[in-house]
């Protein structure tokens, strides 16, 4: 007697939220606290008493702050994307200003395709639950895995390599089960 | 008439001595058994005829055997199948990298073996051009993603006619309402004809029982999914059964680091998993075998 299905799922009921990165909250001041939590400076921390004279154009004119800053992003210079006199916030190519939380909306401006299928769940990832009438879901933010500076994935060393008996020591899998598997 | 024993009387002790003798040695596994395979197992009936009751005895005989090995108190759940549900996977190949962090995923939430590194995902590193899975390379070692190179995890497709499920001389693994193939590891024998069976190398075996440090135990288990298996038996990607029929995500999906998987609900038209079908480039690995799988690849134009 095979049991009974379970109920359909009912209404969405719970949230799709994009999580908020700290990097879109400060910058990274490369030491730890005392509780070895890595401590993340709010940009107001300093721009509230230093302000730039002019937006640099490039890395390289960067003199005292943010230095080493790798820039991989296009043709793009500083005042791009950042706008003089608030750090906070960002700026919009028609030159209006967005919070920096909203850092979306401003790659959004490019990277249409990117924005479609982000926005139709099928670019940039995401946890929780499929099933939104059992429990909220989260979605990553672009910088989650982009850094804006140069968003390009950087290559990584893969983890696990296999170990198991189905490998031939060329690392194919093995012929006898290829043999059937190509019928 | 004599008295005292007759040759018959002589030769009946003597058939019936031997008699008793062949048959305790023949019955002394039986004196063994109830030590390492407790008789209800044995005498079970098949999962779909189970009862409630009986299922949930199961259920509760499997975790105290767990605590009895491992020392880990662990939930051994089994949801049954949604009405409206029918699962189904992508993976844009456009980003994948082959980092392996999904096999990674997969390797510590199902418990799978420490030793053989397993997992139900393979990543497949492949030539540029070529669709020829038999000539991808799954144990390449060095910074991904390569020039000109490409990158496919394969897994389960969980095939609407699937092979694997057709070659089970014993009914041991079928496929469920929601689409999932499974397998009752309490019923497999062990022949691997599912795993010769199967095109997409996506079953694996048990040559000896998992070894998990009972630190790194996965506690939330499912009966058809990811709970500790015997050796000897064939074992699959469920889609995270345990996870996915309580509404979550699957392993994979959350560990992926580019975004290349897009998990859902077939049968829900605002489904992340509809919108990809329905609007981008979907290729079926070795759709000519006409398995009808429900894991597809889709590549970004």
């Amino acid at each position: 007697m095979p049991r009974p299905l379970r109920p359909a799922p009912g209404p969405a009921i719970a949230r799709v939220d994009v999580h908020l990165p700290d990097r879109l909250r400060g910058i990274s001041a490369e030491y730890d606290d005392f509780m070895h939590i890595e401590r993340n400076v709010a940009c107001n921390m300093c721009h509230s008493m230093r302000q730039p004279k002019a937006l640099p154009q490039s890395p390289a004119e960067l003199d005292e702050f943010h230095q080493g800053l790798v820039f991989r992003h296009g043709t793009l210079s500083c005042g791009s994307c950042h706008l003089l006199g608030d750090q906070t916030a960002l700026r919009r190519a028609d030159g209006t200003a967005i919070p920096l939380l909203d850092a979306i909306e401003l790659c959004r401006q490019c990277h249409g395709p990117q924005a479609r299928d982000f926005d139709h769940g099928a670019h940039g990832g995401m946890s929780g639950h499929w099933d939104l009438s059992v429990g909220p879901r989260t979605r990553n933010h672009c910088v989650d895995c982009h850094d804006a500076h140069a968003p390009q994935i950087p290559a990584s060393r893969p983890v696990l390599p296999p170990a198991d008996r189905g490998l031939t020591r060329a690392g194919a899998l093995r012929s006898s089960t290829t043999q059937g598997a190509r019928r | 008439m004599t008295a005292g024993p007759t040759r018959r009387v002589a030769l009946k002790v003597l058939g019936g001595t031997l008699g008793a003798g062949a048959f305790a040695y023949a019955a002394r596994p039986l004196a063994q058994w109830t030590a390492e395979l407790s008789l209800e197992e044995t005498l079970r009936r098949h999962y779909k005829e189970l009862s409630a009751e009986e299922l949930a005895q199961i259920l509760r005989r499997l975790e105290e055997e767990t605590k009895k090995t491992h020392g880990v108190d662990v939930q051994i759940r089994d949801l049954p199948a949604q009405e409206g549900v029918s699962f189904g996977y992508a993976l844009n190949l456009s980003m994948c990298i082959g980092c392996r962090k999904c096999a990674e995923a997969c390797h510590h939430e199902n418990n799978h073996d420490r030793r053989t590194n397993n997992s139900y995902i393979r990543v497949l590193e492949m030539e540029q051009g070529s669709f020829d899975m038999e000539r991808g390379k799954v144990d390449y070692d060095h910074a991904v993603p390569a020039p000109g190179k490409y990158y496919m995890p394969v897994q389960c497709h969980q095939c609407d006619n699937a092979p694997c499920v057709t070659v089970c001389p014993v009914e041991a693994t079928w496929k469920e309402k929601d689409g999932i193939v499974v397998v009752d590891y309490d019923w497999c024998i062990g022949c691997r004809y599912c795993e010769a069976a199967c095109p997409y190398h996506a079953r694996r075996f048990n040559w000896t029982a998992p070894e998990i440090p009972p630190e790194e135990m996965n506690p939330d288990q499912g009966y058809l999914s990811n709970r500790l298996r015997p050796q000897g038996v064939v074992e699959k990607c469920t889609f995270c059964l345990h996870r996915t029929r309580a509404g979550r995500l699957p392993a994979c999906l959350e560990a992926c680091p580019t975004g290349a998987r897009v998990f859902g609900n077939l049968l829900d038209p605002d489904s992340p998993i509809r919108w990809v079908l329905d609007n981008k480039r979907v290729y079926v690995l070795k759709e000519e075998l006409g398995t009808r799988p429900r894991f597809f690849y889709f590549f970004d134009v």
